[in-house]
């Protein structure tokens, strides 16, 4: 029982099933999950399925926040990605109702992961390159993204009329939403790539002590490069599901406060956002927790606008539990009385 | 080279581009000379000036406060919301704005000392509560008609020759000269600059480096509530998504106005000149005509990048190979 509750994921897990438990006693319904034309229906397989963008782009964040950086460029990164990908599926509405799209759809995604993966790479190299501080570092492309997306939708929303895009977005495999399985078998296989191989020591040493880990040898320099490069193709992912979802690109509005979530969801997952531990099951359960609030939020009744608050009083309760003053605080007020 | 030359570097950069911008606006356009041009700088750009010298505080300590957008934004809709609704006289909701958004400021400085917090989350969570509580007011535009502030929306300050300078402007100037004299002649802005250059340091000088940061971050909550006051003058409406992402405009003519982001160099006249910058880049977008609006905002980038990149080159790569 005692090792259960020091388990890292202890608190993350409580406070999802919670969650959970209060939308069921509210909705009766919630947990309900039935089959129909071969796929699975239901508000979990919903979350799921909406939680899928956060849940990737916290996934390349993750792995940024343990290696000591911080890349608040994901919203725009996404911005710039939905902008690429419809412009280059765009397709139009022909009188006799065929589709085309402009260029075939696997090179339309395939050079809009390219543009995001560009993006993180750039980012990683004013950090590890330039050696910029990486909040200042990403605010750059935070600022010019939008603008850059602007640029290439020309100001306007492209609108994508192409069914087959619309797959990413909406999609089943195997009776499950094909965005949720996507973020799975990323998560997975990144998990398996962190413990198989010897990167996820590598990037813990760097975000302990970048110092002694290059003098122990760990080549932190390509790594953080490749770390903020992935971090791009995983908003790069999240801004085609998006897009996917909304069947258009919206260069102001996609991705907007993404960044924000992003950075809560790992907060929420137990790692430290001073480096070095991170947990990458702790990340996707932050992003489930944040996307099963918003549905509560819905499902209450309670105007959507209130979100926000509700998630800035999540940040700041964890931020304090994070922090050792403030345990050390809560510690002396709570034993003093038993003295 | 001695440490004051080196220090005034990145400032009279930004004032040759700034001049340098001006030229080229002058030798493209033959209007953009005029007086009220310039004059329009300072009127369009009030509030951006106010929250940028708060923020040039914030910076100096090496801290940061992503949270005045937010809170300018707060501040036109609880304006808009007790005059227009509740029927408050403005004689009570002005100064009872002001402090509460020192007050705001205040509480995030108290949890980023007293905890060890990092001021990025702190204030990024200090907006989440600002908007959000915008949104809980109203989600529409509040329209104001109260004679209070429709006088000062009209007032100008004649200047002759036909150029005039509104109000928001004025209280704009005002807060510049105040701020200069906060920075460079108070014992709080040597302060500010101790806890920038080392915070280590300057406590174990016997400086008050909590009770400063938590001052520092009450000022830029002044300084955004002030420019709350301003924007609701200027717009006359209170309005949850006024000044979205005006964090970000701030942040880059403290840089562009070069302000080291690890504290303890820069200076407010550099922030006043990152801001008319900003102006001059959206006024020579406007009087190109062709060029579309978010040209603005790549120029801004590709600025708010040179500037980083020659910062990195003056602190020389030798002290951050840690």
């Amino acid at each position: 029982m005692k090792r259960a509750l020091q388990h890292s994921l202890f608190w993350p897990c409580a406070t999802l099933v919670l969650l959970i438990a209060l939308n069921a006693v509210v909705n009766p319904g919630f947990l309900s999950l039935s089959m129909r034309e071969g796929h699975l229906y239901g508000s979990l397989v919903d979350i799921l399925n909406r939680a899928a963008p956060l849940a990737l782009v916290s996934a390349g964040m993750t792995l940024v926040i343990a290696a000591r950086g911080l890349d608040i460029s994901v919203g725009a990164v996404v911005a710039i990605t939905a902008a690429t990908a419809a412009l280059l599926i765009g397709g139009a509405l022909n009188f006799d109702g065929e589709t085309a799209s402009r260029f075939p759809m696997w090179f339309a995604l395939l050079a809009a992961l390219g543009v995001a993966t560009a993006c993180g790479l750039w980012n990683g190299a004013l950090v590890v390159g330039v050696g910029m501080q990486p909040i200042i570092a990403t605010l750059i492309l935070m600022v010019a993204g939008r603008g850059i997306a602007q640029l290439i939708t020309g100001g306007q929303i492209l609108t994508i009329y192409y069914p087959p895009y619309f797959y990413l977005g909406s999609g089943y495999l195997f009776g499950l939403p094909f965005a949720a399985v996507l973020a799975t078998v990323v998560i997975v296989t990144l998990h398996g790539l962190l413990t198989l191989t010897p990167l996820g020591l590598f990037i813990r040493a760097i975000g302990i002590n970048p110092a002694a880990a290059r003098i122990a040898g760990v080549r932190s320099r390509p790594i953080t490069l490749a770390l903020y490069g992935f971090c791009g193709l995983t908003a790069g992912l999240a801004g085609l599901i998006i897009s996917s979802n909304v069947k258009s690109a919206d260069a102001n509005n996609a991705g907007q406060l993404l960044e924000l979530d992003a950075i809560l969801a790992v907060t929420l997952g137990g790692t430290a956002l001073t480096g070095g531990r991170f947990s990458l099951a702790g990340t996707a359960i932050g992003a489930l927790i944040i996307q099963t609030l918003t549905s509560t939020i819905y499902s209450l009744g309670v105007p959507p606008e209130v979100n926000l608050v509700f998630k800035a009083a999540l940040i700041f309760v964890v931020m304090l539990l994070q922090s050792p003053e403030f345990r050390a605080a809560v510690r002396r007020v709570v034993v003093r009385p038993a003295e | 080279m001695n440490v004051l030359d080196r220090r005034l570097v990145p400032l009279a950069a930004s004032i040759a581009l700034f001049l340098a911008m001006v030229a080229f606006g002058a030798f493209s356009y033959p209007a953009f000379l005029s007086p009220q041009v310039f004059l329009n700088l300072a009127i369009d750009n009030a509030f951006l000036f106010i929250v940028a010298i708060g923020m040039t505080f914030v910076i100096l300590t090496g801290g940061i406060d992503l949270s005045v957008g937010s809170v300018l934004a707060l501040t036109t809709m609880c304006a808009a919301a007790l005059v227009e609704k509740a029927g408050w006289s403005p004689w009570l909701v002005v100064p009872l704005l002001l402090v509460g958004g020192a007050a705001f400021g205040a509480v995030q400085g108290l949890l980023i000392h007293r905890f060890r917090l990092q001021p990025f989350i702190v204030t990024l969570a200090g907006m989440f509560v600002a908007r959000g509580l915008c949104y809980l007011i109203d989600t529409e535009s509040i329209p104001i008609r109260n004679a209070f502030f429709t006088t000062l929306a009209e007032a100008r300050l004649p200047l002759g020759g036909g150029n005039a300078l509104s109000s928001g402007a004025v209280i704009a100037l005002l807060t510049v000269i105040a701020a200069l004299w906060i920075a460079h002649a108070s014992r709080f802005g040597r302060t500010v600059y101790a806890i920038g250059g080392n915070a280590k340091s300057a406590a174990l000088m016997g400086l008050p480096v909590g009770g400063t940061l938590i001052r520092v971050y009450a000022l830029s909550g002044f300084c955004a509530a002030l420019a709350g006051l301003v924007m609701t003058v200027y717009m006359l409406s209170g309005y949850s998504l006024h000044a979205t992402g005006l964090e970000l405009d701030a942040i880059a003519a403290v840089v562009i106005g070069g302000t080291l982001l690890t504290g303890g160099v820069g200076y407010v006249a550099g922030t006043c000149v990152g801001v008319l910058i900003l102006g001059v880049i959206q006024t020579l977008v406007i009087f190109n005509g062709t060029l579309s609006s978010w040209w603005t905002r790549i120029v801004v980038g590709m600025l708010l990048f040179a500037f980083c990149v020659a910062q990195r080159l003056i602190e020389g790569r030798a002290e951050k190979r840690r």
